[in-house]
Formats: structure tokens, C-alpha cells, sequence
């Protein structure tokens, strides 16, 4: 069933009677040309571009839980393009022009909101450094603009823009970012792959991997043994876990990050935030919710949920950048499993058994990344080759020392970033 | 979570800074190659459970401790001082 304005105009007349599921609830078949392991945003997505970029539809997305219930159900939402690396930087362009054209590719909803996104910078070092960025992403035509306090106070009257603190000395200003609805993200994706034929089946979770001579020939479920030429592993905060069953060991440790939203408030941030020196970051839902967050806890982690240290940081960081927010309650925290790479960065590629891929090391930046992480993955495996916006996403990397992609400067060590 | 530093008593988690697996108390020979390099430097089990990770009593009394905790539950079960843990395996 396509959506359209007509026919919520009719169902709307006529009772809501005629909505059908959004997909299909399948048994496993006993083989498949490509499995993907994890129905989160990145495997749907995949599934999706592997079915309608490359016209592969006997394709198993497995998933242990429901679909979309891992980290594309619990973030912080935000789409943008303003990463700095050769690698990422035109891995994520590339990714923010399919989120440009992903509504009607999928035909569905996902409410993406390019409502603009402001890096504050807090220093002249960082001022000059923001400006290296936006004439970075303009010169590989991004959209960035360096604004001024002036232009800052206009847009944002609630900061605190005097502070002792950390005085804010300008933006970044990124127009072309944004949000979406990150639950409709997978719902779309999952949408737009089961009518093209891929099984998207949940409540099956792999519990091991079969390699017979180098080759990968299936994998085992809790829904019995499934054969396949092609499996590619998009599990994210998981993937260790995943990889183990193949033999595997990844340059990937799982640490938690926390997120919180406040009770529904009337509108009063039309973009969304970043604070560089507090490490903080916000944005307001459609609903009215004020949606912020931090830094990793720092230790590594598989609990969903962190501990409060953090919490009172991000608090206080909300408090002394905009005081106004000091009156709003906190609704809720949350916590999700990030895997986090060593060099910030992530990993797309062809592992060194046959037929086996692997996708992960999406750090704390999953989200933005889905609809071009699907894409190139999907090329990666139907043609077995990288993605021109992928290819130094290379899993040897870490082991021969080239290409290491330290997006954040901090060093290429698991505990720093 | 709190962290019982083997010299402080049980401490805050703020108090310390985080290294990361125990995998760093067993640093390869410098001409041990690429992949032994690789598994020190890089490479992690990190499966969900039971784990053993190296802190730094920062804002204490400095030691360097091996903390055993759970990684799904955040339940803390022991801590010994890295320094022993290495003088045993010598």
C-alpha cells in the first residue's frame, strides 16, 4: 500500500478501515542469497539498498528483539554533514543527500527536519578551528556559515552568552542539518525492503556463525540453521558479540551513553545546539520535549543505562549554557550500547572470511549515518567492492597502521574517545 | 557504580580515571609484530559479563587497579593493584 495526502483524506472519511501492517511477519526459509545480522536502522537500511539499488530481494534481515528496538529507537535523533576527515567527511555528505531524498524514496514519513544545527565555539582556537570546518564542508559543497554573536544573539536569545564559565564567541552554523523521527526511520526502511521482497524476521537470534574452510555458508538461530552465500553484520554496540561466532575479535569496545528528555514544553529551540566546552547538546522534539545529551560514561559497557555522574554533568552543562531550562522537569534518561572504534571512526568492509562482512564502529554517530551506511554496505556487498564514499573504512587499518581515521584528534586509543 | 581502591576503600567513580581492558598489563616485545600489536593496541574481547578493566586512582592515592566488575549489571565485585597482578605473573 503506498501512503499519500489522498489516501489519509480517504481513510480519514472512511474509519481508518483500510491501513494493512507495514510488514510482513515471515518464517525463515532455509536459505537466503544475503542474511544480515541486526534489524536495526544500518541492517534495514542495507536490506533496503541491496533490494532496490541492486536488485537482490532474497535477502534475511534477523533480528533477536523487534525491529528497530537498539540504537536507532533510543538516540538523540540528529542529522548533519559537518565531519572533518577526508573519509568521513565525504561518507557523511554523502549520507545527509540520501536522508534529501529518503521520504520519497521510501515512501514514508520520517520527518526530516532540517531545521539547521549551530556548533557554539567557546575560544578563539576553537573559533578558528570552526572556521577550517564550515570552509571545509563548503569546498566539498556542504552548507557552513560562521556567525558572530550579533547573528547568535538573534537566533538564540536564551543563551547565557556572558558567562563566566565558558563565554560563547560564536557558531557554526550548518543549515542543512537537522532531525528525523528516528523510530519512522527504521519503520520506513523496514517498510521499503519487506515489499520488495526481503523477510525481515524478528524474535531470531544468532547464536552462531558456520565457516567451513574460510567460507561463510550460514548461520544458526533460535529459529533453526539458515544457509547463505552472503552475511553481513550490522550490530552495532553488539557487533563483538556477533564477530565472536565467526572467530572474530574487533578493535571495538561497548561503552554507554546516556540521553535524556524533558516534559513537553511550548516551542522554544527551532534548531538544534551543540555546546563544545560542556560537551553537551540539544535539540526540541516535535512533541515538545527538550532532547540532550553529553559524553560517553567512559567505561565500557553493555547495561543500556549509565550512572549519574554524567547526568549531573549534562545538567549542569543545560543549566549554565541557557538558565531558562532550569525550571523544565526531566522526564526520562536512557542509555544505548555504542560501539565504539578505536580511532573514532567506523569500519565497512569484507572481513578475511569469504562472504563475511562486517559494519560497525559507529561510536555515538549511528544515526545521521543510516541511510548512507545501508547504501555503500549494500554495495559493498552485492559488488564486492567499496563505495567510492567508503573506501577507507577499512577494517586493517588498526593493524597496519595506514588510513587510521582519528576523527576527534584525541588519539587512536579505545579510552579516548 | 563505586570503585574499592585496594588502598583508599570504596571511592566514587569520578575519582578515577579509565584505561580501558586489563589487555594493557601484557604490553608485547617492540619487535613482536603487527599482530601481537594489533591485539594489545587495538583488538578487544569484549563480550558482555564479567570483565576485568585497569583504573587510576587519580584523585587518590594514584595506584593503579584492576577492577573486576560485571559489564551488563555494573555490579563491582573486586579490585587488586595492578602492580601485584604483574609481580605475580613475573
Amino acid at each position: 500500500m503506498r501512503f499519500s495526502g489522498l489516501r489519509v483524506l480517504k481513510e480519514g472519511l472512511t474509519g481508518n478501515k483500510g491501513w494493512t501492517p507495514h510488514w510482513r511477519n515471515p518464517e525463515p526459509k532455509a536459505e537466503y542469497d544475503v542474511i544480515i545480522i541486526g534489524g536495526g536502522g544500518h541492517g534495514l537500511a542495507t536490506a533496503h539498498y541491496l533490494a532496490s539499488v541492486h536488485g537482490i530481494t532474497n535477502v534475511a534481515v534477523l533480528e533477536k528483539g523487534y525491529l528497530g528496538g537498539g540504537n536507532v529507537g533510543r538516540n538523540t535523533t540528529i542529522v548533519r554533514a559537518n565531519y572533518g576527515l577526508p573519509g568521513n567527511s565525504e561518507f557523511y555528505s554523502h549520507s545527509l543527500k540520501l536522508w534529501e531524498g529518503l521520504e520519497e524514496d521510501l515512501n514514508y514519513n520520517v520527518m526530516h527536519s532540517q531545521r539547521g544545527i549551530i556548533n557554539l565555539f567557546n575560544s578563539d582556537g576553537s573559533r578558528d578551528a570552526a572556521a577550517r570546518r564550515g570552509n571545509q564542508m563548503a569546498s566539498q559543497g556542504d552548507d557552513a556559515q560562521l556567525l558572530d554573536t550579533a547573528a547568535l544573539r538573534k537566533m538564540l536569545p536564551y543563551l547565557d552568552f556572558d558567562q563566566t564559565r565558558f563565554p560563547i564567541y560564536g557558531g557554526l552554523y550548518h543549515p542543512r542539518g537537522g532531525t528525523a523521527r528516528h523510530d519512522a526511520v527504521a519503520w520506513g526502511f523496514a517498510r521499503a525492503a519487506d515489499q520488495r521482497g526481503v523477510d525481515l524476521i524478528q524474535q531470531c537470534e544468532v547464536t552462531g556463525i558456520d565457516v567451513v574452510d574460510g567460507v561463510v555458508k550460514g548461520v544458526q538461530t533460535t529459529r533453526g540453521p539458515i544457509r547463505a552465500k552472503k552475511i553481513g553484520i550490522t550490530a552495532a554496540g553488539r557487533s563483538s558479540e556477533v564477530a565472536a561466532m565467526a572467530g572474530m575479535r574487533l578493535p571495538i569496545e561497548s561503552h554507554v551513553l546516556q540521553a535524556f528528555v524533558t516534559e513537553g514544553l511550548k516551542p522554544m529551540i527551532d534548531t538544534v545546539i551543540t555546546y563544545e566546552a560542556g560537551h553537551f547538546y540539544i535539540s526540541q522534539s516535535d512533541k515538545g520535549g527538550l532532547v540532550f545529551g553529553g559524553s560517553l560514561d567512559l567505561y565500557s559497557s553493555y547495561a543500556s543505562r549509565g550512572n549519574l555522574p554524567m547526568a549531573e554533568h549534562v545538567i549542569e552543562s543545560a543549566c549554565t549554557l541557557m538558565p531558562a531550562i532550569t525550571k523544565a522537569k526531566v522526564l526520562r534518561s536512557w542509555g544505548g550500547i555504542m560501539d565504539m572504534s578505536a580511532d573514532g571512526s567506523p569500519i565497512i568492509d569484507k572481513t578475511h572470511i569469504d562472504g563475511l562482512y562486517v559494519n560497525c564502529g559507529w561510536c555515538y554517530g549511528g544515526f545521521k549515518a543510516t541511510p548512507g551506511s545501508g547504501h555503500v554496505f549494500a554495495h559493498l556487498m552485492a559488488t564486492g567492492n567499496p563505495h567510492r564514499v567508503a573506501t577507507k573504512h577499512r577494517l586493517d587499518r588498526f593493524r597496519t597502521g595506514v588510513g587510521i581515521m582519528d576523527e576527534e584528534a584525541s588519539g587512536s586509543q579505545h579510552n579516548l574517545h | 557504580m563505586r570503585l574499592p581502591c585496594p588502598i583508599c576503600g570504596e571511592r566514587d567513580i569520578r575519582e578515577f580515571y579509565y584505561q580501558g581492558a586489563d589487555v594493557a598489563l601484557n604490553r608485547p616485545a617492540p619487535d613482536a609484530g603487527d599482530d601481537a600489536w594489533q591485539d594489545y593496541v587495538y583488538l578487544r574481547d569484549n563480550q558482555p559479563g564479567e570483565h576485568r578493566d585497569l583504573w587510576q586512582h587519580e584523585s587518590g592515592c594514584g595506584s593503579w587497579i584492576v577492577v573486576s566488575r560485571n559489564t551488563v549489571t555494573h555490579e563491582v565485585s573486586g579490585a587488586k593493584l595492578a602492580k601485584e597482578i604483574k609481580r605475580a605473573k613475573a
